[in-house]
């Protein structure tokens, strides 16, 4: 059965590419595929009939055809008589709301628990501790329960918290300050996205040599910050914020983040703050004691060994690790099922018993999924590839 | 200023006793002064309503009415729906059937952990025990028949994660080993099984399963609604297991390969004689980790409206007589997957500490 390879496979060219690839056991590799093959076209066949014998026509027509049920919260503008297609759209976006809004939190506190958990005082590095071993031996979806029944045992608008001036809390989701204008809040994210822009361009030009007594880090900044701002300005939107008000039995004014959304969001974020804490400090503890002792040696204060030093080796170990957290958090946000929130996969399963397109509507789901999963990775990768080549130079 | 260096670098080993450490790091400098007190701060704000929500106040027997007026937890509840929580809508009079199926599927794990019990002979007893659990659960021998949707509670929980990593144990060896074999039509598959199924959330493939699946049959066919999910459960594990296995077959030094070929050892020989056995050990750890992280998934069947562990302690709450509990539901559940999973990882790095010994 096994053919050694011949001696023409160590050209180069598609041929022998394919070869190399193909390796040996001709035989037996062509019988599982068959065999995988085969089975493909069981399964499939079977299902065809199947939807032949319920009435269902298979393929995507009916993306165009009329949702017609209410999907509770939405970022673009969506009524029950749009298609199934906006629907569709408007589930992922609400995942990717909650995904990245998600990401960034989590990362921000994350990496604040987990310097905390490697400090000298032993109350802070225990209570941390103990936070991450509570999170990490109970189930995400119990976790999501208890946030979930927490946001709506709040009390009524009239009675509602008020942690801080300007927000409060109760049954009907968190009241934040927002802008009177609703262009406002896209004009001034537009704005950041141009600044991170700029900055990312300053810095990585900076690095080329011929340029590096042209930019001076002041300037960057000081053009990176300054240029959004005055666009901004010259835009003429109105920058007024407007703070939620008792009117009534409800709030008006300001901006109001849903219950469902909020539980999704702050269990998502406790979750994968904890992994992130652990993420840091191993990867931290990676960096061996030599190190520290070196950067001692050379009279270095403890706060520059961290970020001279320490930082851009623990970076290494702690980036893929964080990648992996990313794509956890953007699938457990699949767990908004059960909870109420509709995203992708609530208005996917509404949609696939609506139209019984379950063939089509499950490719679809998995269609998104790898798609984000293979767009964070590759951002990642990206970003791990620069770091690792850093460390190599 | 060399001064100053020297005071800015303390030594590394310090001298002192442990308890000047300790309150070096408690109040030595301001900063860690003030977090201290704002650590204590946050314990006083939190752990005293804690306990007395949970302990002072809590009403520990009695009738549905008494909880009402306690300010604390009603425990009572707990005590009231126990038997439902635990085993769910499994017959009344029967109910030691899943207490043996739990307690059996428990005993095959703790002692699966237990570097004694890496031989052969275990297979065997796996086989048997996985045998007895399902004949108990299914209600046979002597008497009726007990059918899959009245199974419920603990022991659902226990099954779909025990089978589950059992039965993808030999599919990710095989997934292991395909991904790293020089044939790449087989690679390629292997790849592609094992990244499209990562890339996904388990709550995608179990829809999968429960929608899809009953499609892709013959007419007439079906499969039980149980057995669907952990058919799904039992894929996904697969690829998360395959590339554990595949990390240990790669810590395995080259030598072991070329030792084996030349001792004779056909490829399943060497692989099944002196390769897996090595490889298989040095991933027990993160193995365990994936079986915490699977025991927690469970939870998940919720969404297809099977009912685990959590499922029934939710709707425990829903009784119109002891309504809106779930706090004490939510707590007990809690309590029930923090104690296996806090042993688990205890035992996780108990083996990692025996294993690099």
């Amino acid at each position: 059965m096994s053919s050694p390879a011949p001696s023409g496979a160590l050209r180069s060219g598609p041929v022998a590419a394919v070869t190399l690839w193909w390796g040996g056991r001709s035989g037996l590799q062509a019988a599982i595929l068959a065999l995988v093959l085969l089975g493909g076209f069981l399964l499939g066949s079977n299902t065809l009939a199947n939807m032949e014998r319920f009435g269902i026509t298979p393929g995507f027509a009916f993306l165009g055809r009329p949702a017609g049920f209410e999907i509770g919260e939405a970022l673009l503008d969506y009524r029950p008589q749009d298609s199934y297609a906006l629907a569709l759209l408007v589930g992922l976006l609400n995942t990717v709301k909650v995904a990245v809004t998600g990401c960034l939190i989590a990362t921000v506190l994350g990496v604040l628990l987990g310097v905390a958990r490697l400090s000298g005082n032993a109350l802070l590095s225990g209570l941390v501790q103990g936070y991450v071993e509570l999170v990490r031996s109970t189930p995400l979806l119990l976790q999501l329960f208890f946030w979930s029944a927490t946001f709506q045992a709040l009390p009524a608008p009239r009675q509602a918290l008020n942690p801080l001036p300007g927000i409060f809390l109760c049954n009907r989701g968190i009241q934040l300050p927002a802008f009177a204008d609703g262009r406002a809040g896209g004009w001034l994210l537009a704005a950041i996205a141009l600044a991170l822009a700029l900055a990312l361009a300053g810095t990585v030009l900076r690095r080329r040599f011929w340029l590096r007594d042209a930019l001076s880090g002041v300037s960057v900044a000081a053009v990176a910050c300054g240029l959004p701002a005055a666009l901004l300005l010259a835009s003429g939107v109105p920058l007024q914020v407007e703070v939620p008000e008792l009117a009534g039995f409800n709030f008006s004014g300001g901006t109001t983040v849903s219950p469902e959304f909020s539980a999704l969001l702050v269990g998502l974020v406790v979750n994968a703050a904890a992994m992130i804490a652990e993420i840091v400090r191993s990867g931290i503890q990676a960096v061996p004691a030599g190190q520290w002792e070196a950067a001692r040696a050379l009279g270095l204060p403890r706060r520059r060994i961290m970020r001279l030093v320490v930082l851009p080796q623990a970076m290494r170990v702690i980036v893929p690790l964080l990648t992996s957290s990313y794509l956890n958090l953007t699938k457990n946000s699949s767990l908004a099922v059960a909870i109420g929130f509709p995203d992708l996969v609530s208005v996917i399963n509404t949609s696939a018993n609506q139209t019984g397109q379950v063939l089509e509507t499950m490719a679809i789901m998995m269609g998104a999924y790898l798609t984000v999963n293979l767009a964070v990775s590759a951002a990642m990768n990206l970003y791990n590839r620069r770091l690792a080549a850093r460390g190599a130079r | 200023m060399t001064d100053g260096v020297l005071q800015s670098a303390p030594p590394l080993t310090s001298p002192q006793p442990r308890w000047q450490r300790l309150w070096a790091g408690l109040f030595g400098t301001p900063l860690n002064a003030a977090v201290t007190l704002c650590c204590l701060a946050l314990l006083g704000w939190a752990v005293p309503p804690l306990l007395r929500w949970t302990l002072l106040d809590a009403v520990w027997v009695g009738p549905a009415d008494r909880c009402a007026d306690a300010a604390g937890a009603c425990w009572a509840f707990i005590g009231e729906k126990l038997r439902y929580i635990l085993f769910g809508f499994y017959d009344q009079d029967r109910q030691w059937r899943p207490a043996a199926a739990g307690a059996i599927l428990l005993a095959l794990a703790g002692l699966s952990g237990m570097p004694l019990f890496w031989r052969r002979a275990t297979l065997w007893l796996w086989l048997f025990g996985l045998a007895a659990a399902l004949l108990l659960l299914t209600g046979g021998p002597g008497g009726p028949a007990v059918p899959t949707e009245r199974w419920s509670g603990l022991p659902v929980s226990l099954l779909l994660a025990v089978v589950g990593l059992v039965g993808a144990f030999p599919l990710a060896v095989l997934l292991a080993l395909a991904r790293r074999s020089s044939m790449g039509g087989v690679r390629t598959l292997a790849v592609l099984f094992i990244e499209v199924t990562r890339g996904v959330p388990l709550i995608a493939v179990l829809y999968v399963a429960t929608l899809l699946l009953p499609l892709m049959l013959p007419a007439g066919a079906a499969i039980d609604k149980l057995l669907r999910a952990q058919i799904a459960i039992v894929l996904f594990v697969s690829a998360y297991l395959a590339e554990i296995v595949r990390a240990g077959l790669q810590s395995i030094p080259a030598g072991q390969y070329e030792a084996a070929q030349a001792l004779g050892l056909g490829y399943w020989q060497s692989m099944r004689l002196v390769i897996l056995p090595q490889a298989l050990r040095t991933v027990i750890s993160s193995i365990v980790t994936l079986a915490i992280g699977l025991f927690q998934d469970t939870t998940l069947i919720i969404v297809i409206g099977l009912f685990d562990l959590l499922n029934t302690a939710r709707t425990a709450a829903k009784d119109p007589a002891w309504l809106g509990f779930y706090d004490e539901a939510f707590g007990f559940a809690a309590l029930i997957y923090l104690t296996v999973c806090v042993i688990a990882s205890r035992y996780s790095l108990w083996l990692e500490r025996r294993l690099r010994r």
